[in-house]
């Protein structure tokens, strides 16, 4: 593998013909202005029908504004939860053999093969007024569903497996020679965790962490199901987006739309930039 | 793996550190946010004994979401696997201005919040909004608040995962099997379909899977575009919220049971597909 040309369309045998070059391309670059292009600039543009100052005064309001506060704690509590989560498990499953774990692997994907939907309902039959914890709860008169609690607790359900999906094959192809030398040099665990594993493996967490924040900050489904949509209270930015559309508010909702979508297009562009950076060996 | 090694002896024979700290967290992490909570949607499902199931299921109205939300993202899956592999072979193959923005912006629909995407399709696709009102005009069909509209938006959310299974496939097919194909006298077409397509179909499977099984579960993108007409519009995910606003407990957690087993079905199809592609990999 690779031991050929990195750009192979030079050899004639192998080369589309023109006509089948420009359909496919057209295909390809007509779908993705159609379907990937259009839905992005319908954002800005709704969101900028009434100007500048609509768009600024639409996000303005307290209940915007209150969203964005809780969307950001939210991610605040959900991203760390599972950066932690998923170092700790990298660390077991690369650097260590043990029974079952394969299986250990596939159970921490879990929670993408889950609708959010049922993420969401999972703890509403846990925590919720008729759940199994119910009485407890109500009797210490303490909320967790259609509170902020409930929204942290799905939140972190359906951005489980990120970080630890990007760290464990990450981990797992660095191998332990590095630790072992530090270890016999003599340095303890933590040491050894924090000045080789960790500075190793700093992209792969990185990348981890802001796609782990995307989904964190944009989940709607399994979040709408335990917040109760209470505005200014268990409201995050995707359920106030539902909120102000269903009220035909179109620009207040296309604007605090804009934030999830600028939101996604740096997302998209530090994925892109690790990406480049990783595919250069040099730097890895 | 040491499976056959006394639990005593694989456990000293550990040179790193860490290793009951990290599996230990791992293990009740897991179990905590996770297992437990799915455990309880099964515990709480198996409560209501074998008629009541029988009788929640087969009332019309889930019969028709259940028969809509698999037809539907059945036929979404098929159409992403044509445009997946052309946009993933045109990415691969072919040099042109923009490449590496395309092959960056095909991630669009897993960084964007799923209530924009649904908005923002709504808005381009309605009967009065840019592509949605000349086609109206045209022909008099309505794209959206239609099982077209829902079909629209899982095209939307599940091509990434085509494009992201094939192009790496691609990649690391070597050209010279093509060009073995062209020397001894196979026509460009005749080498597509007997070199190129048949090292694809583990990929074009998986992505097809992965693909269906996100378009099942996907709830956000959808609410807004489809109208939600009961026993019409109405897919498996919007109707256990339904349920849930009713406070029908029971009804959404024998449905949302139902999505599990399947979604769990899926996975594991998915990991054999993938275990399947990978071998072929290593004899290629």
């Amino acid at each position: 593998m690779g031991t050929t040309s990195p750009i192979p369309i030079s050899h004639p045998a192998t080369r589309d013909p023109w006509a089948v070059r420009a359909i496919l391309l057209t295909v390809a670059i007509g779908f993705a202005v159609l379907f990937l292009l259009v839905p992005l600039l319908a954002v800005f543009f709704e969101a900028f029908q009434k100007g500048l100052t609509g768009y600024w005064a639409a996000l303005q309001k307290p209940a915007a504004q209150s969203a964005i506060q809780l969307t950001l704690l939210v991610a605040a509590i959900a991203v760390p939860a599972n950066l932690i989560f998923g170092i700790a498990a990298s660390w077991a499953i690369a650097k260590f053999d043990f029974p079952g774990k394969t299986a250990l692997i596939s159970l921490i994907d879990l929670p993408f093969s889950v609708s959010p939907v049922t993420s969401g309902l999972v703890f509403v039959l846990l925590f919720g007024a008729r759940g199994w914890f119910g009485p407890l709860l109500s009797a210490w008169n303490i909320k967790i569903i259609f509170a902020v609690p409930g929204i942290v607790l799905a939140t972190i359900f359906v951005t489980f497996p990120f970080v630890a999906r990007e760290l464990i094959p990450l981990l797992q192809a660095q191998g332990s020679d590095e630790e072992r030398a530090a270890l016999s040099l003599g340095a303890n665990g933590w040491q050894t965790f924090w000045r080789i594993t960790l500075p190793k493996a700093r992209w792969g967490i990185l990348y981890g962490i802001i796609l782990c924040n995307a989904r964190a900050m944009g989940e709607f489904g399994a979040v709408s199901v335990v917040s109760g949509h209470i505005r200014g209270l268990t409201n995050t930015i995707p359920l106030h987006v539902e909120v102000l559309y269903n009220d035909y508010d179109y620009v207040g909702a296309f604007a605090v739309a804009s934030l999830l979508t600028l939101l996604a297009l740096i997302t998209l562009f530090i994925k892109a930039l690790l990406t480049w950076h990783r595919a250069d060996p040099v730097s890895t | 793996m040491s499976n056959s090694v006394p639990v005593s002896l694989w456990w000293r024979r550990q040179i790193l550190p860490g290793f009951g700290l990290s599996l230990g967290f791992t293990v009740v992490y897991l179990s905590l946010i996770v297992l437990v909570p799915l455990a309880a949607l099964f515990i709480k499902a198996s409560g209501i004994g074998v008629d009541g199931f029988v009788h929640t299921i087969l009332a019309p109205r889930v019969l028709a979401a259940f028969q809509l939300s698999f037809s539907v993202a059945f036929y979404s899956a098929v159409v992403n696997v044509f445009l997946g592999t052309i946009l993933a072979w045109v990415l691969v193959r072919y040099r042109f201005p923009g490449r590496r923005f395309l092959d960056a912006i095909v991630d669009f629909p897993f960084a964007l919040p799923t209530a924009v995407a649904g908005i923002a399709l709504t808005a381009i696709y309605s009967s009065n909004g840019w592509l949605g009102g000349p086609i109206h005009a045209l022909t008099g069909w309505k794209l959206t608040f239609t099982p077209f509209g829902i079909f629209l938006a899982l095209v939307f959310i599940g091509f990434p995962f085509v494009v992201r299974t094939i192009q790496p496939v691609l990649a690391d097919l070597d050209v010279e099997f093509e060009e073995a194909a062209a020397s001894l006298g196979a026509s460009r077409l005749q080498t597509i379909f007997r070199v190129v397509v048949p090292e694809l179909v583990p990929a074009a499977l998986t992505g097809f899977t992965l693909a269906f099984a996100r378009a099942l579960g996907e709830y956000g993108s959808v609410v807004f575009i489809s109208g939600n007409m009961p026993m019409k519009t109405e897919i498996v995910p919007l109707l256990i919220v339904m349920e849930l606003d009713q406070f029908h407990y029971t009804e959404a957690t024998v449905i949302a049971a139902v999505m599990l087993v399947v979604s769990l079905i899926l996975l594991f199809l998915i990991n054999g597909l993938q275990r399947w592609g990978k071998l072929r990999g290593q004899l290629a």
